[in-house]
């Protein structure tokens, strides 16, 4: 069983990381009856027994004395971290384990990256390796940060690079929140744009969400549960809700929000911390859904989002959850996947749902979604016998899908507008080692990448005959 | 003699397991010592405490799978697995055949060596090995290509007759097409002959035949280990004169793979009806050889809905060279396996026509019979069919011409050439897949 170590940067990485364990925690609550330090657990948990030996670890198979997130968070001011700390969640974290400074990035990449990225590298480098050394055999880093931001943006991908300097078999996947049109934050189009350059290089995966879908999602949420049919109950325990009957009675503003990120992270990870009649591990994602190395950003898609009090699922609902998952409604961009040219598409189903279930409906969604000519049949399959709480069944859906383009090129008109009035330039150019070609080359990268989703998209029109074969000499 | 058998990746432990359940069943139950002495002897040993372990080897990148099984297999009650006869990793091979071939396989290839060579000095004579996988996947088809090649290379003398699921036409990987061409033409090299079960087929068997509404992986695994079981539990051959045959894979390839261009397989069974079906049903031999033949050169694997026009074409019509030539399946040679009642009245003329075959090889050399009067897994009469002919022919070409497609573009390739295979490897493996394809295709002269 491998591990995997998660990286929460900036303010809104370390709440969504917040939400994350606070979920996973009762994930494994709920499955994990006796009390024992499984496999699955130690995934994403040390056991430390205080009375031991100096580091106190203990192996998989005892029962279960403390558990130890097996996370690292940064932050450049304090205000979110020490609210962590003295909040539900503080006996999973440890000082070890955090790296915090007080006046924040001040919503400047340059700052994040530059700044305090080699301030900081040090401690950084040396945080991870000890997380590191805690795990068996670590397979991945999950990286939490927003894209809008200073320390998230800049910072977040100044620890990606280091990930990949140090730890460079170890996958990256890396979720990425991206800022909607309206933000507050004027310079978010400069910072995201910084980022994105990161992200393309270093990441191998990155599974962008954008603000605005997440809150159309909690706004059809609370239609629902305000009794928008009659008669209709919501669930009120079910993880991907809300925090009703988790650790914190209160309820913060963003905290629909990010429950819905964090059910991300735990669907993805479900089926490699337990088991199913077709495992799904996390390596495979990105073997399987990244076919060229730039091109690897992955629209994720989260169903169902809330349960409806009645118990008895016909076989109709399921077939529904599918349908669902590739509407509009659930893609968590703001993205429409069905009229843009699909490259390869991954299906994580929990619970219980056969292989015929599977194989039915992909038949049924076949004819309406474009393929690319090379792959035509290009679906990733993983089936997992755990479902999540208070739920029967669910499923999670990464696309790489062309659909992304027009988010990135949005995010371009955005920066070109501002990069040509040199707005707020003089902010970032102040920074040691900042320097207006950093602009431009990151502009290019991302140039670059909008034309790659380009050329193929120019070949869905075209019906591509099979390529020549091979002939042999009788 | 016995057989030992390496379970490799998920679906190779998985089916694995099923087997034996199929196999040790069916010795049990057959009641009849001989047979179950053979049987027992050839896919079990017996521990110093009177259980019966298999002569298995499970293998996998990570635990799982294996843990499942075998805990299944205990549960069982009749037969287990060896405690140690099993090696697993942390850390799965990520569906990449790369990374299963040029880096797992090597990395564990002591640890994997002694496991076997522990299994095969319990033999009192090893008969062969049979590697169980599956070709979509990265630890089934790259760690389990190169196992081969280590039980080739360790043991030249024994056979080895790798068993392959073929994935869903409609992807369960979406590299599921560079892994299995990457698989085939590797193993083309090393193995005396290769047994294909598609999932497509089986899933059919399951729903049309078997009437099963939700059907499981399970399900699929069970019809495909009642298949192989009744090509492998002991039969009477004609080389055996009278007793169980004692070299039943050398028998098997003997009759089978005669030429090294001509090594796929595929097997039909009949009957295959939902168990609780079979009490209402009588069998006779002529209505069950019939159909089977019928199956065979209409090239179907369910004896419902066959197409009863397909008939050899006659003798004096010249032989068209294409893949699609009229929907008839000529093959090169079949074996047929019968079991139960009344065996010996069976009138097997229809499989030794030489219409049904190839031209260069006579009839009385295409064609094996052999059988046993033990009913198999709860049908009365039951016949296997292994047949190395063109069935397997339009599902490789559609696999071929996919992963040629993607191939095209070079999607995905970077990844394999992250760990050492280059553009060059898949070219020489898209090469030989052609030749395969080619020398099928023109069976029909």
């Amino acid at each position: 069983m491998t591990q995997s170590v998660v990286v929460q940067v900036g303010q809104c990485g370390n709440q969504v990381g917040c939400r994350f364990w606070d979920l996973a925690l009762r994930e494994h609550a709920h499955v994990n009856k006796r009390g024992l330090y499984d496999e699955a657990l130690s995934s994403f948990f040390r056991n430390v027994d205080s009375r031991k030996s100096y580091s106190g670890a203990c192996c998989v198979g005892g029962r279960i004395q403390r558990l130890k997130a097996r996370a690292v968070l940064i932050d450049m001011e304090e205000g979110v971290v020490n609210g962590i700390l003295q909040g539900p969640l503080r006996e999973v974290f440890d000082s070890t384990q955090l790296l915090t400074d007080v006046s924040g990035s001040g919503n400047n990449w340059a700052v994040g990256h530059l700044m305090y990225g080699s301030a900081y590298r040090e401690s950084i480098v040396n945080t991870l390796r000890k997380t590191a050394e805690h795990c068996d055999c670590l397979q991945c880093f999950f990286l939490i940060h927003s894209m809008g931001g200073g320390t998230g943006s800049g910072l977040g991908t100044r620890v990606l690079s280091l990930l990949e300097e140090e730890f460079s078999d170890v996958c990256r996947i890396v979720t990425a929140m991206f800022p909607s049109a309206e933000d507050d934050v004027i310079t978010s189009p400069y910072n995201s744009v910084l980022a994105m350059r990161e992200l393309t290089e270093h990441a191998d995966c990155v599974l962008p969400v954008e603000n605005q879908s997440l809150v159309d999602i909690v706004n059809k949420i609370s239609l629902m549960s305000h009794g928008a049919k009659p008669g209709c109950v919501l669930k009120k325990d079910c993880t991907v809700t809300s925090g009703h009957g988790s650790l914190s009675p209160t309820e913060k503003p963003f905290d629909a929000m990010n429950n819905i990120v964090a059910n991300l992270l735990l669907n993805i990870t479900s089926s490699a911390r337990f088991e199913g009649s077709l495992n799904m591990d996390l390596n495979e994602i990105a073997m399987n859904l990244v076919p060229f190395p730039r091109l690897h950003y992955l629209v994720p898609s989260l169903t169902p989002l809330y349960t409806l009090a009645d118990v008895n699922i016909p076989t109709r609902r399921l077939d529904q959850m599918f349908s669902d998952a590739f509407s509009k409604d659930h893609q968590l961009i703001r993205a429409d996947p069905k009229h843009s040219l699909y490259l390869a598409c991954a299906l994580m189903v929990r619970g219980n749902v056969q292989v015929s279930d599977l194989r039915r409906n992909i038949e049924r969604l076949r004819p309406s979604l474009p393929f690319v000519s090379w792959n035509q049949e290009g679906w990733k399959t993983g089936l997992c016998s755990v479902p999540p709480v208070g739920h029967s069944h669910s499923l999670l859906a990464l696309a790489n899908n062309t659909c992304v383009k027009p988010t990135f090129m949005e995010l371009r008109e955005r920066f070109t507008k501002l990069y040509r009035k040199k707005a707020h330039l003089h902010h970032y150019l102040h920074v040691d080692g900042m320097e207006q070609s950093i602009f431009s080359e990151a502009l290019s990268s991302l140039d670059a990448l909008i034309d790659e989703y380009h050329q193929l998209d120019a070949t869905k029109a075209r019906l591509t005959p099979d390529a020549p074969r091979l002939s042999i000499a009788r | 003699m016995s057989v030992v058998t390496v379970q490799l990746g998920q679906c190779g432990n998985q089916v694995g397991r099923e087997l034996f359940d199929v196999m040790c069943s069916d010795a049990q139950d057959a009641g009849r010592k001989t047979h179950s002495t053979a049987g027992w002897e050839r896919f079990f040993r017996q521990t110093t405490q009177g259980d019966l372990e298999a002569r298995a080897v499970l293998i996998d990148m990570e635990p799982k799978v294996i843990n499942h099984s075998m805990s299944r297999a205990a549960k069982s009650g009749r037969w287990r697995y060896g405690e140690t006869s099993h090696f697993s990793q942390k850390q799965g091979s990520g569906n990449n055949w790369a990374n299963g071939y040029r880096v797992h396989g090597p990395r564990h290839r002591d640890a994997v060596e002694e496991l076997v060579r522990r299994e095969v000095e319990h033999c009192d004579m090893l008969a062969g090995f049979i590697p169980m996988m599956s070709v979509a996947g990265g630890t089934g088809s790259g760690v389990g290509t190169f196992v081969t090649q280590c039980l080739r290379d360790i043991y030249p003398s024994a056979f080895v007759l790798n068993h392959l699921t073929w994935p869903y036409g409609t992807g369960e990987v979406i590299v599921q097409n560079y892994n299995s061409v990457l698989t085939l033409a590797h193993l083309y090299q090393l193995s005396d002959a290769i047994l294909v079960h598609e999932n497509d087929i089986v899933h059919r068997i399951c729903s049309q035949l078997l009437k099963i509404k939700q059907i499981s992986f399970s399900d699929i695994n069970r019809v495909i280990a009642h298949q192989l079981g009744g090509v492998l539990q002991p039969a009477l051959t004609p080389d055996s004169c009278g007793a169980y045959s004692r070299n039943p894979l050398g028998e098997l390839v003997g009759a089978l793979a005669c030429h090294p261009e001509y090594k796929l397989l595929s097997v039909s069974t009949i009957p295959q009806m939902a168990s609780s079906s079979i009490a209402f049903s009588t069998f006779s031999w002529p209505a069950l050889l019939k159909h089977l033949r019928q199956m065979l050169i209409s090239n179907t694997k369910m004896e419902e809905g066959i197409d009863w026009q397909v008939r050899p074409p006659p003798a004096s019509a010249g032989r068209t060279r294409t893949l699609t030539a009229g929907s008839f399946n000529t093959s090169l040679a079949n074996l047929l396996i019968l079991r139960g009642k009344d065996v010996y009245s069976a009138e097997t003329g229809g499989f030794g026509d030489s219409a049904i075959y190839t031209s260069w090889l006579p009839p009385d050399e295409a064609f094996s019979l052999w059988k046993s009067p033990v009913p198999f897994n709860k049908y009365e009469k039951s016949a296997t069919l292994v047949s190395n002919s063109q069935a397997l022919l339009r599902p490789l070409d559609d696999m071929v011409r996919k992963a040629w497609n993607m191939f095209a573009s070079r999607a995905y390739i970077h990844q394999y050439v992250k760990f050492g295979i280059s553009e060059e490897d898949f070219l020489d493996s898209f090469t030989s897949l052609e030749q395969v394809i080619s020398s099928y295709t023109q069976l029909q002269c």
